[in-house]
């Protein structure tokens, strides 16, 4: 039996060269659906992009490394193969190189670190709010005692609170008692006002949830017994949706959440309207307690 | 002239010899080494089946969008089975098994330190093992293997399925961690003669390191589930933030153990590694020491980097850039260990035979998985990354890549010499290319499916996006990889019945266990020959070629081994 002759270098030069230009024309022309291909969501706060920039340099770093790696183990396996005639070097190693790609190494995950470093401030702590944004009369507050630092200039911020298997937004402050315990709320959907940071406490009242809306940034978890912060700020109107992130039992999956983002006068027309639907239901509780302990003639019924 | 001291070396010392059992009763009642190895090998490999079985099942949920194949609980239960399964019933005792049967023959030993303790080990992870599936009977876990409070809390998770998988942490840890003990016991004593620390072959270093590793995480995790079993049964608060408990508490412990889990799983496998390759090569191991080296360290720094699976926790920043950082050291003795994995393939002779191949595959593999590892380590992006298939893409790139290639670079490396038979070439060939090939087209999209929003853990998921098309690539995949693990199976069985006779030292390689018969006596050595470098086997060919073309010269006794009967010599 023959063997077909082995390719030339200059055979597998052309291979190879046609391989990365067509990989090449793939990535650039790529129709927009296959974006997410290589790269996270972002796109709807700045922070989540932000992140994908930090993505994106880590991606062409670790490119480059994948190519070099698996190109010279490949490279070393044709060009070592088991040949007539071959006599296996007998060397136990070389320190200099050996230290040199220690080194090597370090100084990529070095560089790594800077730029996560860099990018890191810009990712945590919150932007300012947009000069179109909810202004300090119509609620939003200026200062806070927040775990995360707040961001210069006018912010609201919402308590986001896991339970099985839906997510409750509690808007802060937009009651109109001290203690917040008649500020409105919305189960599933957020509304938020385009421009304007928006800060989140996300809780848990069970178990362990994640809180994720791809387009917005990253994960954040809600456990019970902590507050865990994140942020983010929508410049344009908009619909972004996600789900929870951690197993939290048989309906995970079904976790799913919305965020729309709505100019700051739309959304304060929502938040009035919403006011006078809870307003509404309130009363119509009362009501019906009020009957059936008229009916029953119970001391007191409890409220649900 | 200067007499030279022989330091006694440490043997078994018997007083009389017991007839050797034979059949079932042997194998119950064994205390042999190899038999245990044997045990540990044939019981995880079926669990190995059936996890893949499992996982097979959730892919097949996940070809559809919105498929109602499989139920919600259903689906958690099966996906808390696969990884409890691959984690503490395949990977880990596997390479229990591997080390048992190979350590003592490497090292020149005629059996490990404790025999009895060694067969215990064994019994227990059977137990934890048997204990574990039989919850499939009544209601399984569903709280994944991480199992996170308040889910596996009775509130939460009221039947009996978490206590088994309480059960199964500690029957097989205390199995693992007796198991392990003994290893470092034989390792640190019952070395041949001339076996420095500079001489231990690296799958032997890494054994130790596995050994190491796990006599430190071992007792964290066994104290993290006695409290969770304490508060599922007796009223305890460990993990309950409304009476002072802590829920982080639990995601510290565990992974405190989990990380450093991983370790366990993968360094032996990187010991194959670095068994196989000079051997295939032709070619001493290149940076012997860095190898070694970059194993204790990647095991210390093992310990330190837990944090970064909590990322998305609500703990402090500054945490988070130590994990970081930690995680990040850790990419640099993995990076060294792959640099002289092709050091040692550069200007050698490469033979594709089909460890090597399984090996040089593990390699290609790992690297993607490592590669993405350090995405991973950068908490800001891993907050976009973090509890989504690009997670599950990492991890099964580590442990599938990592490994199960190990793996099974070591049982077409070793079967020769555990059943004197030689598995068909053309088979492993096809094993390792339908796995080579299942491996990418399953895992290599699901990262895209992390990208494109695809939480992991969900039993189903909507079609936007590519998310169906990209699932169904997986599904695809993962029958390719299962047609290939068939393949080995069958190359198995066929070569136990009709394989081609081994002899001693088929592949012509470099460590002591190639010295004895295949398969190896009951004692192993009739006599321990003396070690006077990494590569002995060399030593002893290169003598008997000295000898043999010297016809004057008697051969020296040492490079006859005859196998023998069941006297051990003292």
């Amino acid at each position: 039996l023959r063997r077909p002759p082995a390719p030339t270098r200059s055979q597998l030069r052309n291979v190879a060269l046609v391989c990365a230009l067509t990989l090449l024309v793939a990535a650039v022309f790529a129709p927009d659906a296959f974006a997410h291909l290589l790269t996270p969501q972002s796109g709807g706060s700045a922070n989540a992009n932000r992140i994908s920039n930090l993505y994106d340099v880590t991606l062409y770093i670790a490119i480059v490394i994948f190519i070099g790696v698996e190109g010279t183990l490949l490279y070393t396996l044709v060009r070592f193969r088991k040949r007539k005639g071959r006599v296996p070097v007998q060397i136990h190693g070389n320190t200099r190189l050996e230290i040199g790609w220690t080194v090597g190494a370090a100084v990529v995950l070095i560089a790594l670190a800077v730029l996560t470093f860099a990018e890191l401030h810009s990712i945590r702590t919150p932007d300012a709010s947009g000069p179109n944004g909810l202004s300090v009369g119509d609620g939003a507050e200026l200062t806070s005692d927040d775990a995360i630092k707040p961001p210069k200039g006018p912010y609201i911020t919402i308590q986001v609170n896991g339970q099985q298997y839906i997510w409750r937004f509690t808007y802060l402050g937009f009651g109109k008692l001290a203690d917040q315990l008649d500020d409105p709320y919305t189960y599933y959907h957020m509304y938020v006002p385009t421009n304007t940071t928006v800060e989140l406490k996300v809780v848990s009242q069970d178990v362990v949830h994640s809180w994720w809306i791809p387009d917005l940034g990253g994960k954040v978890q809600a456990v019970p017994g902590y507050a865990n912060w994140t942020w983010f700020n929508i410049p344009k109107p908009a619909t972004y949706s996600g789900q929870c992130a951690f197993l939290c039992g048989e309906g995970h999956a079904r976790m799913k959440a919305l965020v729309t983002a709505l100019p700051p006068k739309q959304w304060l027309a929502w938040l009035h309207t919403l006011e006078a639907e809870l307003k509404a239901n309130k009363a119509g509780g009362a009501a019906g307690r009020a009957a059936l302990q008229n009916r029953t003639g119970s001391a007191a019924v409890e409220n649900p | 002239m200067a007499t030279t001291t022989l330091t006694p070396v440490p043997q078994i010392v018997v007083d009389h010899v017991e007839r050797e059992s034979h059949g079932l009763m042997g194998w119950l009642t064994t205390t042999d080494h190899k038999r245990i190895g044997i045990l540990y090998m044939v019981t995880s490999f079926v669990f190995f089946i059936v996890g893949g079985v499992e996982a097979l099942m959730l892919r097949l949920q996940l070809g559809l969008a919105n498929n109602d194949l499989i139920s919600p609980q259903t689906y958690n239960e099966l996906f808390t089975l696969h990884g409890s399964t691959m984690i503490f019933l395949f990977v880990v005792p596997m390479m229990a098994g591997l080390g048992n049967y190979f350590v003592p023959l490497m090292i020149g030993a005629r059996d490990v330190a404790f025999p009895r303790l060694n067969a215990i080990s064994y019994w227990l992870f059977l137990a934890g093992a048997i204990v574990f599936y039989a919850s499939i009977f009544w209601t399984p876990s569903a709280a994944g293997w991480i199992a996170t409070v308040p889910l596996s809390e009775s509130t939460y998770s009221p039947a009996g399925g978490v206590d088994a998988w309480i059960y199964l942490i500690h029957l097989t840890g205390l199995g693992s961690l007796l198991g392990a003990i003994n290893f470092f016991v034989t390792i640190a004593n019952m070395r041949a003669p001339g076996m420095t620390w500079s001489r231990l072959p690296l799958f032997v270093w890494s054994i130790l390191t596995y050994a190491l590793l796990l006599i430190v995480a071992l007792p964290v995790i066994a104290a993290a589930v006695t409290m969770l079993l304490l508060d599922r049964h007796f009223g305890t608060h460990f993990y309950d933030p409304a009476q002072g408990g802590s829920v982080l508490l639990w995601q510290n412990l565990f992974w405190f153990f989990g990380h450093p889990e991983v370790y366990v799983m993968v360094l032996p496998a990187f010991g194959v590694i670095s068994e196989v390759l000079p051997v295939f090569a032709r070619k001493p191991i290149f940076g012997y020491k860095a190898i070694a080296a970059s194993t204790i360290l990647i095991a210390f720094l093992g310990l330190l980097t837990w944090i970064h699976h909590l990322f998305t926790t609500p703990t402090p920043v500054v945490v988070l850039i130590f994990a970081m950082i930690a995680s990040f050291l850790i990419a640099v003795p993995t990076g060294v260990k792959i640099f002289n994995w092709i050091g040692t393939l550069w200007q050698g002779s490469i033979e594709f035979r089909t460890p090597l191949i399984f090996a040089v595959s593990a390699i290609a593999l790992f690297t993607i998985g490592g590669i993405t590892g350090v995405f991973l380590a950068i908490f800001p992006v891993d907050w976009q990354l973090n509890d989504t298939y690009f997670v599950v893409a990492h991890l099964h790139f580590v442990l599938i890549g990592g490994s199960v290639f190990g793996i099974f670079a070591a049982i077409y490396y070793w079967f020769p010499k555990m059943t004197g038979r030689m598995l068909s070439e053309a088979l492993g060939r096809l094993s390792c290319g339908l796995m080579f090939v299942g491996t990418l087209v399953t895992f290599l999209i699901q990262h895209s499916l992390g990208l494109d929003g695809m939480p992991r853990r969900v039993y189903e998921y909507d079609n936007v996006g590519h998310l169906q098309l990209y699932n169904q690539i997986s599904t695809v995949g993962s029958w390719i990889l299962a047609a290939g693990v068939l393949v080995t199976v069958i190359n198995v069985a066929r070569s136990l019945k009709s394989g081609a006779t081994a002899g001693p030292d088929p592949w012509k390689a470099n460590t002591l266990e190639w010295f004895v018969p295949s398969p190896p006596p009951e004692n192993n050595f009739d006599v321990i020959p003396r070690v006077r470098s990494l590569e002995p086997m060399k030593d002893i060919r290169r003598e008997v070629e000295r000898h043999s073309s010297d016809p004057r010269t008697p051969a020296p006794a040492t490079t006859v081994p005859a196998p023998s009967e069941t006297t051990v010599s003292v």
